[in-house]
């Protein structure tokens, strides 16, 4: 890295806001997929002002720029992959308004999901989006991400709950678009804007809906013998038109990895359990929580447990969202996929889970948002062991490759990121990676922001750069189909993961 | 290149039957935008000769606008140039429908009541725009950006299209999204075709999730009226609900002015026919209509909610309280139109039926900051000497229409265009986004629908630019 630019910077941010060591880059190499690559520098603006005259400072080297908020991503979104000067938002992590009359918010990037309900729940008000890792995700890389979490089924991912965005371009353009309000009069730009994985703009400030807490919830867990069983419930209450608030689904060996940690009264001898959680008007939450009883009960549970009190409500709740610090205690490398499939295909896709698995011997936990059929099948390997890890890529490209050919999508909330970029042809043609293309060289033309992202490699063509800017070892380049093989890959942290 | 009448209707011929391309200038006249007509109507059997009439518009430089049933054509600038429109309506099948997924995948031409037809056998529906009866396509809809009363509750487009399919400005058929109800793979460039009334691309196909239906078993729509003497009550009032643990589907605020137009309705006027509308609407007061569903239980707990929450906001009359009716939905698309909500769904048209220089503004306003708008709307149109009316959707959206009497065509757009202009300005000046939804041809072509520059319009033009490079696309119809 040009020390002439480390010098502006620090003299732009001060020194203690511009980290360059080696060893004060080792943290921000990573997120919480199973991929790493270093920055060059870190920086952390405090202001719009300095995120917008840092792009242009960086411009004038000709260095990649990525945006980070807290890490916790799964894809590979705040990577740095061909290195560079990475923004970190940590200091800009206020709430800068409320507007409670009109259930608003605005906030900078760097706040963390859940310190905005902590914020507003005094009024009885909470924001919906809600990953597993809402209490270290930021909202900045939620946007970024368009992330999802277990209460999207009935309130939407964040792009339903974004209404203005202020942005700075990749040029330091600083930019406001949609408006407080949230319906877009003339073309959707917040829509274009949200999910695009932080390979358009950097997100400086934030306008979100706020939701009004319900006035009834009701927790129900539901307990099978069979999977099927399970899967069978799922589909038949989707298909009655029943929109539960969540429906996760954890199937039985998952729940005695999260019952031996988090103690949340799981049964240990089930095939699988459903948390259903509905909400609404008292009269609208006991109908729907008998209606769903009575469907469990139609698919052969085993038992329908109602929790009695909010105690009860936060333990079924802290074992699902835990549930992947739990699984980190148990093998050294889990390898979490995102697909989505449609809802009516749920049961034949376990099965499908299930056979791969058998086949390529290893072990794979499912724990889920079954009500909008988004999956997350977990391989758990041994990279230390010979040929593990590329058996668990295999297998992990045959369950995605499965649930493309049934009609549904690689990621539903994680994000491509440099994760899932290969895969991207599965469901995109060369036509719609042209026109993706003039859509982000239309805002990234020298795609100098968060570059090697979402497109698959040689698809980018020149302005998708991977790139060596000394200091460090170029970044790992996947060459076929499938992933970038993980070097080194770090061990499993007991971190919660949507 | 520019090409005598002849010339484009052979060489269109030659990529299509020739009983697809229409030349005949009274069938012209009928696909006219702002009184431009084309130079040829085309009608593709198929997505694929839809992307070849493209390519080859592509190749001559000609301008393409995409239409469907023709009814909201008038949502948009006059064109700057039409060369041929390309007329989706034989693309019109149902392409997927996955009942226990809620999904639903239509061909760009498939009418809203195709697709209510498809659904309610499996008591589903989707929550569109249905102000314009179910004669309309599904793509024009989604195109023209329109919404519905339901809101509300169901959000709008953006909210519910997962999917789409499309010809760029290149010529290529491309796809965004997919078929599932959650998905973050690739840029959701869908969402961009929303309200972007053909600039963008020529939708072939969308992908939608769709919902169960209100009315089913035990579960029915009701209908609430409360009436107020002043728009801040009404407001108050609609503050309440928000305010409150209740959802409802609809929340749609009436003025006094419309009110007398509802009233003093006549059956020429395109709105629902053979109503009774009793005394609920007024022309002394403004009013605020609430829908919502749910069982006996959960109704009779709304319509002692709302007598309550409208008593406190000061309501003049309860007369028509509660109104049972049959919700929006099947009120429109049922054998009659029966219900006040019908009323209020039909508004766009019934107020361009009230005057025709009617100039209909669409504004995104925080709900809570409407009663400072509505003054300043009203002041400008009182000011103007014009008479004005409007309706306040769910969630802050407002239609404000200046409805001029002037009879001079001339003499109308001369009191309009410096009306309008303060409109805008009045908007911009209280954080709010305006859009000229309907208005005459002639005041169009002297300020844009979306008024003067905004920040975000050098966003909107790359945009452009990347979807449709050569600006073969509805040329000059949004910016």
């Amino acid at each position: 890295m040009n020390r002439e630019l480390i010098r502006e910077l620090q003299s732009l941010l001060g020194a203690p806001a511009v980290l360059s060591l080696p060893e004060e880059l080792l943290m921000y190499e990573y997120d919480g997929s199973i991929e790493k690559s270093p920055p060059d520098a870190v920086v952390f603006p405090s202001t719009t002002q300095q995120v917008s005259q840092i792009v242009k400072l960086v411009n004038k080297y000709d260095v990649p720029i990525v945006g980070r908020g807290a890490g916790t991503g799964l894809s590979g979104g705040a990577i740095p992959r061909a290195g560079g000067v990475m923004l970190v938002f940590a200091r800009m992590n206020r709430v800068l308004s409320v507007d409670y009359e009109n259930l608003r918010a605005t906030v900078q990037p760097g706040l963390v999901n859940a310190e905005l309900t902590r914020a507003v729940e005094h009024a009885g008000l909470y924001f919906a989006p809600d990953p597993s890792s809402q209490k270290s995700c930021t909202i900045g890389g939620n946007v970024a991400e368009n992330s999802g979490g277990p209460h999207t089924l009935a309130y939407g991912v964040t792009t339903n709950h974004v209404t203005a965005l202020e942005l700075v371009l990749p040029d330091g353009e600083i930019l406001r678009i949609g408006n407080a309000q949230g319906n877009p009069l003339g073309y959707d730009l917040c829509g274009l804007f949200v999910g695009s994985e932080g390979t358009l703009a950097l997100v400086t400030e934030i306008t979100v809906r706020l939701c009004r807490k319900a006035e009834a919830v009701k927790t129900l867990l539901a307990v099978f013998d069979s999977i099927d069983d399970a899967s069978e419930t799922v589909v038949d209450i989707t298909a009655r038109g029943i929109t539960p608030a969540a429906c996760e689904m954890m199937d039985g060996w998952t729940l005695q990895v999260i019952e031996d940690y988090v103690h949340a009264g799981f049964p240990m001898d089930s095939a699988a359990v459903i948390l259903f959680e509905v909400e609404g008007l008292r009269e609208i939450a006991d109908t729907q929580a008998a209606a769903i009883a009575e469907i469990c009960m139609a698919h052969h549970a085993r038992e329908v447990r109602v929790a009695r009190d909010t105690q009860e409500r936060d333990l079924l709740w802290k074992g699902r969202k835990n549930a992947f610090g739990a699984l980190g205690r148990i093998s050294p490398c889990n390898y979490v996929l995102d697909g989505v499939i449609p809802r009516s295909k749920l049961p034949q896709t376990l099965r499908r889970i299930a056979e791969i698995g058998r086949a390529s011997g290893l072990q794979i936990g499912n724990i889920f948002h079954a009500g909008d059929g988004n999956l997350h099948p977990l391989v758990l390997y041994d990279p230390r062991a010979p040929g593990r890890t590329e058996a668990a890529l295999a297998a992990a490209n045959q369950i995605i490759q499965y649930c493309v050919e049934v009609g549904g999508s690689l990621t539903g909330e994680h994000g491509v990121g440099m994760e899932k970029s290969e895969l991207m042809p599965l469901i995109f043609s060369e036509a719609d990676f042209a026109l993706m293309r003039r859509v982000h060289d239309a805002f990234n033309p020298h795609a100098n922001l968060n570059p090697a992202k979402i497109f698959p490699m040689g698809k980018g063509c020149g302005e998708i750069r991977v790139r060596h800017t000394g200091g460090h070892p170029a970044p790992p380049i996947p060459t076929n189909l499938g992933h970038a093989a993980p070097v080194a890959p770090k061990p499993n942290q007991p971190v919660a993961r949507s | 290149m520019p090409q005598t009448a002849a010339s484009l209707n052979a060489s269109l011929a030659s990529i299509l039957d020739a009983g697809s391309v229409l030349t005949d200038p009274s069938a012209l006249a009928a696909y006219a935008i702002d009184e431009v007509a084309p130079g040829a109507v085309v009608k593709p059997a198929s997505a694929e000769q839809a992307a070849e009439v493209v390519r080859f518009a592509l190749r001559e430089r000609l301008a393409v606008i995409p239409v469907g049933s023709r009814g909201k054509l008038n949502i948009g600038n006059a064109p700057a140039r039409y060369d041929i429109a390309l007329d989706l309506t034989a693309l019109n099948q149902i392409a997927h429908y996955d009942p226990g997924d809620l999904t639903l995948s239509v061909d760009a031409g498939c009418t809203l009541q195709t697709i209510a037809d498809t659904l309610s056998p499996q008591k589903q529906f989707l929550p569109l725009s249905l102000a314009f009866g179910g004669q309309c396509t599904v793509a024009g809809t989604i195109a023209a950006g329109v919404d519905s009363p339901l809101r509300q509750f169901y959000g709008t487009a953006r909210d519910f299209l997962v999917g789409a399919e499309f010809i760029d400005g290149t010529g290529t058929r491309v796809k965004s999204g997919g078929r599932v109800v959650k998905n973050v793979t690739g840029y959701d460039l869908h969402k961009l075709l929303i309200g972007s009334l053909g600039t963008l691309g020529i939708i072939t196909r969308l992908n939608f999730r769709t919902f169960p239906v209100i009315d089913g078993g035990d579960s029915q729509s009701a209908t609430f009226c409360a009436a107020f003497a002043d728009a801040a009550a009404a407001i108050a009032f609609r503050q309440k609900i928000a305010a409150s643990v209740f959802t409802p589907d609809a929340v749609e605020i009436v003025s006094p002015e419309l009110g007398r137009i509802f009233a003093a309705k006549n059956p020429s006027a395109g709105g629902p026919s053979s109503v009774a509308l009793g005394n609920w609407f007024s022309p002394e007061h403004w009013h605020v209509v609430v829908q919502c569903h749910g069982t006996p239980e959960v109704r009779s707990r709304y319509e002692a909610a709302l007598r309550e929450s409208a008593v406190d906001a000061g309501a003049k009359t309860n007369a028509a309280w509660p109104a049972q009716s049959e919700g929006y939905q099947s009120s429109e698309f049922g054998s009659e139109a029966r219900t006040m909500g019908a009323f209020v769904n039909a508004a766009p048209r019934i107020l361009r039926a009230a005057s025709p220089g009617a100039t209909i503004f669409k504004i995104a306003q925080l709900p809570a900051k409407l009663p400072a708008l509505f003054n300043a709307l009203s002041t400008v149109a009182d000011e103007a000497q014009i008479p004005h009316a409007l309706f306040a959707r769910g969630l802050g959206i407002t239609y404000f229409a200046l409805l001029p009497l002037e009879p001079s065509r001339d003499a109308a757009i001369a009191q309009l265009a410096p009306a309008s202009a303060k409109i805008f300005a009045a908007c911009a000046a209280q954080s709010a986004t305006a859009q000229m939804q309907f208005a005459p041809a002639q005041l169009k072509r002297r300020m844009n629908i979306l008024g003067p520059e905004r920040p975000d319009f050098a966003a909107m033009r790359r945009l452009k630019s990347a979807f449709d490079p050569h600006n073969i696309f509805a040329p000059g119809r949004l910016l």
